[in-house]
């Protein structure tokens, strides 16, 4: 069976929280192997706690958190903070390809594991380090979650109904830096592979938001328009909305670009009589007459459930897609017939559920291969076998709490 | 000068408008040599989208497409013209990758399955974004942005932290869920790459938006399997919420940790109505009284957005200002690491676009060029690049090939 894109690659994490474990993670989807080192003092948080979503873990090793964002990983347990860690860790650093990690700016530096300490080491590491602002510049040392990031980045400021207050996202915010960090990475890999150099990536999780929305940038650059929140609505084209349907917060989603997709949507409702109305002949006046249009488009979609809304417009042409919720996509049949999921047998959590990665790759497909680690899990794998340390030189480490 | 990280890497782009052609600009950034195939007449439908220079549309001067297409070379070209296959065949047995974004049907249509490409190019990387992926019930169906966002989970979750679920769930702001399919896809595009510089193998990615847009939400969306609970965007134990208004705008408290939450009510001036995480704990971090958003409100009233995330952040609070793009493109902090930069294009001007949000210490984004104008690089690319004659290009043009 093949292994992954990037089978061989070996990667070392010093990360915590979304941004650095899902830049690793995706790496592992493609076949790296990845060590996660966390430190009992500074564990990492998901395996506790999730942010985004509220929920709170007992024990270290039960969050069902940590294992979407971990899967695939080797985990040892070393404190960074004692003396003789610095050794250790540039140890696992020297074997790897490279190396992930989203601490605040200096903050690895002071533990002897900043790219110059590493790069003696191991002088073709990729060092990837990612953090809220990125490393230099005035608010280098600014930290941040998920939300901050969106609210920087100009996002959150676009986001939301017209007459309310900005939305700053949530935890996907995080996975999108995380994307961004991978693909940075693998560019890296392939020069690497080219020239056999080495190098620095140095991302900010702001903007790598604000990348995401270049086009708004453009329109303050090229008429100093400052654009605000307009719901679902689009500047030009009407319908463009997502309208209530049959059920309990059921809603389908609407978009017409153009003349042909107006009339197929005004044949698939049954022509009703308002469609053939002076006011909403052309793409002009339908925007100009928004407000009416929209509840004139409800009356027909509240009369079906969304599921119906879209078989019947997708039929004709038309894009209609229901906002669907968690539950709805895992039980959606092309959801379940694209198989974007795997369920696994975690030994503390049981059965468990995560996605895969989104893609389908015909010669090397991404793949979960494992659950999470357990916290320290792999201590005896990775010093032992990797590093080649003597079972006397880890008790040693053990009983100094080098590692634990 | 420094190097490029995906110097020589040659890329076929045969996509239009937001998810395709991002994800070969992320590739051009750094260097690959994108070649853009836009349909002969009105070009990528990008074109004929705002934000235009001066409010006057042109096709030549839409922001969206100026921005989504730096460093690309430019042809217009019709593949199905019996000719104009030949050619985008030709382009093909130059190409390294392929991306492309159009109906899986249509592709059929054409001939150009994956089976059939790798006979032309067997080596060939062939990237596919499309709405729904290659498979599946919906494969065919359309989505634009809007039922892009509401079709993967993220719609359904916005805006988080609603009073109620009377009004509808929204998309993000602009076009941003586009925007993230095509980041995804890039990340599959180069893994793909990097097996292929190894082992000489190609493939054929199927990069589904839906799925794409899915993953960044998979711990939303993984909680239903793993938890039961079923999430929306109404008022809860989450990060939406947090948002407060002050003075001149909105900021972003997200002091969630102890420690944090401590610095937070220090920088607030350890007023009565705000305690210490060690009495209130992590859940108390997460959701605040009313009563102490209400006193928060008031305190935030009469300071501005600068005051309260540069002081907060010297506490090391985790704070955000909610900032305009006016705000952003002003940002010390944006102008100290260079993310806007100045780029002349011969019928836009000089204007200042975003660049890369990640700096490389040996092989630096580069801009090498602006977008390319409609067909621009007909001539460099059909001529030089595959041998046609001058007069072989009058007569193709006359034709509608090219």
């Amino acid at each position: 069976m093949n292994k992954g894109a990037l089978q061989g690659i070996r990667v070392v994490e010093f990360a915590q929280f979304w941004v650095g474990p899902y830049t690793a993670e995706i790496l592992t989807f493609l076949g790296a192997e990845v060590i996660k080192v966390e430190s009992m003092r500074r564990l990492d948080p998901s395996r506790q706690l999730s942010l985004t979503t509220g929920q709170t873990f007992t024990g270290v090793d039960q969050s069902t958190v940590f294992n979407d964002l971990n899967l695939n990983k080797l985990d040892v347990c070393l404190d960074l903070t004692h003396p003789k860690a610095a050794g250790v860790a540039k140890g696992l650093a020297k074997a790897s390809d490279v190396l992930v990690q989203n601490n605040r700016p200096g903050v690895m530096e002071r533990l002897g594991l900043g790219y110059d300490a590493i790069r003696e080491v191991r002088p073709d590491i990729i060092y990837l380090s990612s953090s809220a602002r990125g490393s230099d510049g005035p608010e280098r040392s600014y930290g941040g979650f998920a939300p901050c990031f969106a609210a920087l980045s100009g996002l959150a400021e676009i986001t939301g109904y017209a007459d309310g207050p900005p939305f700053a996202e949530s935890g996907r915010i995080d996975l999108l830096s995380s994307t961004t960090n991978a693909f940075a990475i693998i560019a890296a890999l392939i020069y690497r592979k080219r020239t056999g150099k080495g190098q620095h990536i140095d991302a900010s999780s702001s903007e790598v938001i604000s990348a995401l929305i270049g086009d708004v940038f453009m329109d303050y650059a090229m008429n100093g328009r400052v654009q605000t929140r307009r719901g679902n609505r689009d500047d030009i084209f009407a319908p463009h909305n997502c309208y209530r349907s049959k059920g309990d917060d059921k809603w389908i989603s609407i978009a017409i670009t153009n003349d042909d997709e107006w009339r197929a949507f005004v044949d698939a409702i049954g022509n009703p009589d308002w469609t053939r109305e002076e006011r909403f002949q052309d793409a002009f006046l339908r925007k100009q007459n928004e407000e009416e249009l929209d509840r004139l488009v409800s009356q027909w979609t509240i009369n079906h459930t969304h599921y119906e809304a879209m078989d019947i417009l997708q039929r004709a042409g038309v894009a209609a897609v229901p906002s669907l919720s968690n539950a709805e996509l895992y039980q959606d049949p092309h959801f379940k017939e694209r198989g974007p999921s795997m369920e696994m047998v975690h030994p503390v959590i049981g059965k468990t559920t995560a996605l895969n990665a989104p893609w389908k790759m015909s010669a090397t497909p991404p793949t979960i291969r494992r659950h999470s680690p357990l916290l320290g899990e792999h201590n005896n794998y990775i010093f032992g076998e990797l590093l080649g340390m003597s079972q006397e030189e880890i008790q040693a480490l053990i009983d100094e709490k080098v590692i634990y | 000068m420094g190097e490029k990280a995906l110097e020589g890497t040659k890329v076929l782009e045969y996509a239009s408008s937001v998810s395709g052609p991002y994800c070969s600009k992320l590739l051009a950034d750094l260097g690959a040599e994108v070649i853009k195939i836009e349909r002969t007449g009105g070009g990528d439908e990008a074109r004929r989208r705002g934000p235009f220079l001066n409010d006057i549309p042109n096709p030549e001067r839409s922001g969206l497409f100026l921005y989504l297409n730096i460093n690309k070379r430019g042809i217009t070209l019709d593949p199905k013209t019996q000719t104009g296959r030949k050619i985008f065949l030709e382009l093909l047995r130059w190409a390294d990758i392929l991306i492309e974004d159009k109906p899986p049907k249509e592709m059929e249509e054409l001939g150009f399955t994956y089976e059939n490409l790798k006979e032309v190019n067997p080596a060939l990387i062939m990237t596919s974004i499309t709405p729904f992926g290659q498979t599946g019930p919906y494969r065919d169906y359309k989505a634009y942005n809007l039922n892009l966002s509401h079709g993967a989970g993220a719609g359904y979750l916005t805006p988080g932290g609603s009073p109620n679920l009377e009004r509808e769930p929204l998309k993000g702001g602009g076009l941003f869920d586009d925007y993230t399919a095509g980041l995804s896809a890039a990340v599959a595009t180069l893994a793909a790459f990097y097996y292929r510089e190894v082992s000489g193998i190609g493939q054929h990615i199927d990069a589904s938006k839906q799925q794409s847009v899915m993953d960044y939400d998979r711990v939303e969306l993984d909680m239903y399997p793993n938890t039961g609970v079923v999430r929306t965007r109404l008022k809860g134990k989450s990060l939406g919420g947090a948002m407060t208004r002050c003075k001149d705008g909105y900021v972003m408290p997200m002091a969630l940790l102890g420690p944090q939450w401590d610095a937070f009510i220090d920088f607030l001036g350890n007023p009565d109505w705000g305690e210490k995480a060690e009495s209130t704990g992590l859940t108390a971090t997460l959701e605040p009284s009313e009563e102490f958003s209400r006193h928060l409100s008031e305190w935030m009233s009469s300071r501005t957005m600068e005051e309260v995330y540069h002081g907060a952040q010297a506490k090391r609070v985790p704070m955000a200002m909610v900032s305009s793009t006016a705000d952003v493109m002003n940002s010390p902090q944006y102008k100290a690491r260079g993310f806007f930069t100045e780029i002349e294009h011969p019928e836009a001007g000089r204007l200042k676009y975003p660049i890369a949000p990640y700096k490389f210490s040996e092989t630096p984004s580069v801009v090498e060029r602006p977008a390319p104008l409609l067909g621009q690089h007909n001539e460099e690319v059909f001529s030089r690049l595959l041998g046609y004659t001058r007069g072989d290009l009058v007569r193709m043009r006359e034709a509608g090939i090219i």
